[in-house]
This record gives C-alpha cells, structure tokens and sequence, in this order.
C-alpha cells in the first residue's frame, strides 16, 4: 500500500497542537509505516511540497506571510485538517482583535520590553522597540482559517487530546473524511 | 421579566386541565399549565437548552430549545410554548437540528469565548452544547467585540466577553434573592446585563454579595475572585431547595 503523504505546519499558535501530536506515543511508530511525512516543525524540509495527501494547518491565520502561505498549502493539499482552535476559532492568537495592532505593538516590544535585554552582557538597551522591516506586517485581527479557504476537517481544542488526533489520522487511513463530534471540544 | 403564566392554585373547583398530545410521536399527556420543555424532560425526550434553569421563571431568550410544531410556519421555543389538545411536536427535525447549530455558532460569534483561557473551561453550558450540538467550527465570522471586565466587587467578577445573555444572573437576583441588582440596557446585540445604574458592581448599593449570580451563569462571564483556567465550578443545588423552601413558607407546595 502506498504511504499517506502528510505535512503539518503552524501559522500563528504555539505549538501545542504538534505536542499533543507527539503524544500519541508509541502509535507513532505503527503510523511512521503508514504515512510519509513531507513537510513540518517535526522534519527537516524546508520547502512545502507540490502536493500532500493530508496536511494539519495549527494556527490561526494572523499576518501577511500565513495570509499567502494558506492559499498555498491550500492549493498543495487534498485534504486540509483545522488543526487545533487557533486554526478553528482564532482562539489566543485571536486575543489581539480586540486592540488596534499598533496599540498591541506598542505594549508588546516597547512597554513590555526588558530594558536589560538577556545575553546583552547586563547593558542598557539604547532601542526601544524593534524595526519591523524584516518580519511579515501583522493582519489587523487574527482569524480561521477557513474564513480564508476551504477546510476540510475540523479537530477543535486546545490543543486536541492525542486520542482524538489518533480518531482523525485512523479514520483519514481507512479512507474516510472523519465525523469529530463528540470526541473533542473548543478550548483545553 | 416573569412571562410564565402564574400557576393557579388547584383545588376540586378548577382542576388543572389534562392534554393529550404528540412529542416526536410519542402520544403524552401534560397539565396545561406545563411547557412542552417541562412534558418532554418528563417523557425523556432531551431537548438542548441555555437560558432556561430549574427554579427560575422562562424567559425564551437563547432560542436553543426551538421545536416543530405541525401546522405553524415558525420554530417555536418550548420552555415558553405550551401545549394543545392533539398539537404535534417535534424535537429533532432536520430543520430544528440545523436552526439550533446555527443559533450556537452565532452565540459564539458575538463575544470573544476563547474556552482555552476561561476560569469554566470544562464545566461551561456553552462549551458542552458545542460537543453535544456538534459544533465542531463556525461559520459566521467571529465579531471579535471589545468588552470591558468590571472586577470592582470584592468577591466576584463578571468578563462581559464571556456572557451570552441568558439573563440567569437578573432572574436570580430578582426572583430569589429579591435584590434586582442586575438588569439588562441596551437593544440587540449591543445589550449587556448591568449592576444597579450601570456603575462598577463593587459600587453597587443594592448588591448583597450573595454570589447566586456566579452559580447560575452558565459560562465563565460571571465568577470567584482568585479562579484560574477551568477553576470555575458552579454549584446549582440551592436552587431548586430554596424555591421548595419558600413554597413551604406561602403555605403551598406547589410554587
């Protein structure tokens, strides 16, 4: 039987989704003879590959940069997985929306900045706040994905418990789209 | 407030009047003075609710409850719908399936519940009609309003972010605890429940601190002082005691 081509990737989250990934333990063997896995934080590639079976999209879509890259992954992928709450419902990432970006900005790398940056040898940092020229703009809300393009599968939670994430990848092997209801909920 | 018609005193001279009608058909037999909510809990048929909560007056606010009734165009609330000699109900159509998902994700829309950091993450009505409806994403973009949270009480406080509008926290205070600290101001979906005048609720002159609020909200709007993530157990049990102890009170156990 040939190997389910799958990626993951993260766009505004925090990892979680892929930690709880990792915990469904030991079925990670049995899984690895099943699934090839092309692209994510997981592996080494560095390029999203021309076209996955299956791909699990953790957060929520947040700056210019996710904006592009989800109508990509979208267009390389057959069956696209919201991967988590951040994806689903904009969840933390989402927490922002309520403030203009340059307000969040603001209190992020200028109030909240240690004056004494770590590993700055206990000097006095001149800067305040960081030039932006080189990290993608952020969108003025976070938001789902699939107010961007069309998902597939929905796997709330925050993150999804590893038995649900184990529901979803069985039932995707045998061929089926599978039904969540029941077995994960929003939030942790 | 109290839409529910008062239940008269029955004695031999005006005996409450016994229906027959049919829930999802099953042939059942009500009082006329119970909702179709109230005939349906009795015969076992589950119907999802939010703002309704034993021991308080029905307000048909959620629209979670809506059912078919043959021959009327409309999805009808049953907490507030009462039945008829020979009315056909149903539960759990299509329609009404389809309706009650919708009204949910709209709920969620309005306000920012991110379950993952609230204080009743795991013990929220919200959250559990999600799973039990369902409710696996959205489909109305999320409004992402900006509310305010008035920690001002020493004990409590209430993250209007959280809040759906049941009006638990007004019943209660109004029909129990006869304070009528809160209240409800604004239309639509601009409406936001209140402390006396709208003023921060530690201000409150009229609030007794009781903390019945708290346990009937059925999210995390309304909580403890010092809860932290899924924290938050909301303890319901005085309700339904209290409502039998004041019946005791009036002489009649029938309130």
């Amino acid at each position: 039987m040939a190997k389910i081509r799958l990626a993951t990737t993260w766009l505004d989250g925090c990892s979680g989704c892929h930690m709880s990934f990792l915990d469904i333990d030991e079925l990670l063997i049995g899984l690895a003879e099943k699934v090839e896995i092309l692209f994510g934080p997981l592996v080494d590639y560095k390029e999203f590959p021309e076209h996955a079976d299956v791909t699990l999209v953790e957060g929520a879509v947040s700056n210019e940069a996710d904006k592009k890259n989800i109508v990509m992954i979208r267009a390389r992928s057959g069956i696209l997985v919201s991967f988590g709450d951040c994806a689903i419902t904009a969840n933390v990432p989402g927490m922002r929306n309520r403030y203009p970006v340059g307000e969040v900005m603001k209190r992020a790398y200028v109030e909240n900045a240690d004056s004494v940056p770590a590993g700055n040898g206990g000097v006095r940092s001149e800067a305040a706040g960081v030039a932006f020229q080189t990290v993608p703009p952020l969108c003025q809300k976070a938001r789902p994905v699939h107010e961007f393009v069309p998902v597939d599968v929905f796997l709330p939670g925050c993150p999804p418990p590893p038995e649900a994430i184990t529901f979803l990848l069985t039932e995707l092997l045998a061929g089926r789209i599978p039904d969540m209801t029941g077995r994960t909920r929003f939030g942790a | 407030m109290k839409q529910h018609p008062q239940k008269k005193v029955r004695t031999d001279l005006n005996p409450s009047r016994l229906l027959t009608f049919k829930i999802d058909e099953r042939d059942v037999s009500a009082h006329e003075d119970e909702s179709i909510l109230t005939v349906a809990r009795q015969n076992g048929i589950s119907i999802p609710t939010l703002c309704h909560l034993d021991g308080l007056s029905e307000r048909g606010a959620c629209r979670l409850c809506i059912i078919e009734v043959k021959g009327v165009a409309k999805l009808l609330p049953s907490c507030v719908t009462f039945p008829r000699q020979d009315m056909e109900v149903i539960t759990n159509s299509e329609r009404v399936v389809t309706y009650r998902k919708k009204i949910l994700e709209l709920l969620f829309t309005e306000r920012n519940h991110v379950c993952s950091v609230c204080v009743s993450n795991g013990h929220c009505e919200l959250q559990n009609l999600a799973v039990e409806l369902g409710v696996t994403h959205v489909r109305y973009p999320y409004l992402y309003p900006r509310h305010a949270v008035d920690a001002s009480h020493s004990r409590f406080s209430i993250d209007h972010n959280r809040c759906v509008l049941c009006l638990r926290c007004v019943r209660v205070c109004d029909e129990i605890e006869g304070a009528h600290t809160w209240d409800i101001m604004g239309r639509g979906i601009t409406s936001q429940v209140i402390t006396d005048l709208n003023q921060p609720w530690g201000t409150s002159e009229t609030c007794t601190g009781c903390g019945k609020c708290v346990q009937v909200c059925p999210t995390g709007a309304l909580s403890e002082k010092g809860k932290s993530v899924a924290e938050m157990i909301k303890r319901r049990q005085f309700l339904p005691y209290l409502q039998m102890m004041r019946g005791r009170q009036d002489d009649s156990w029938q309130k």
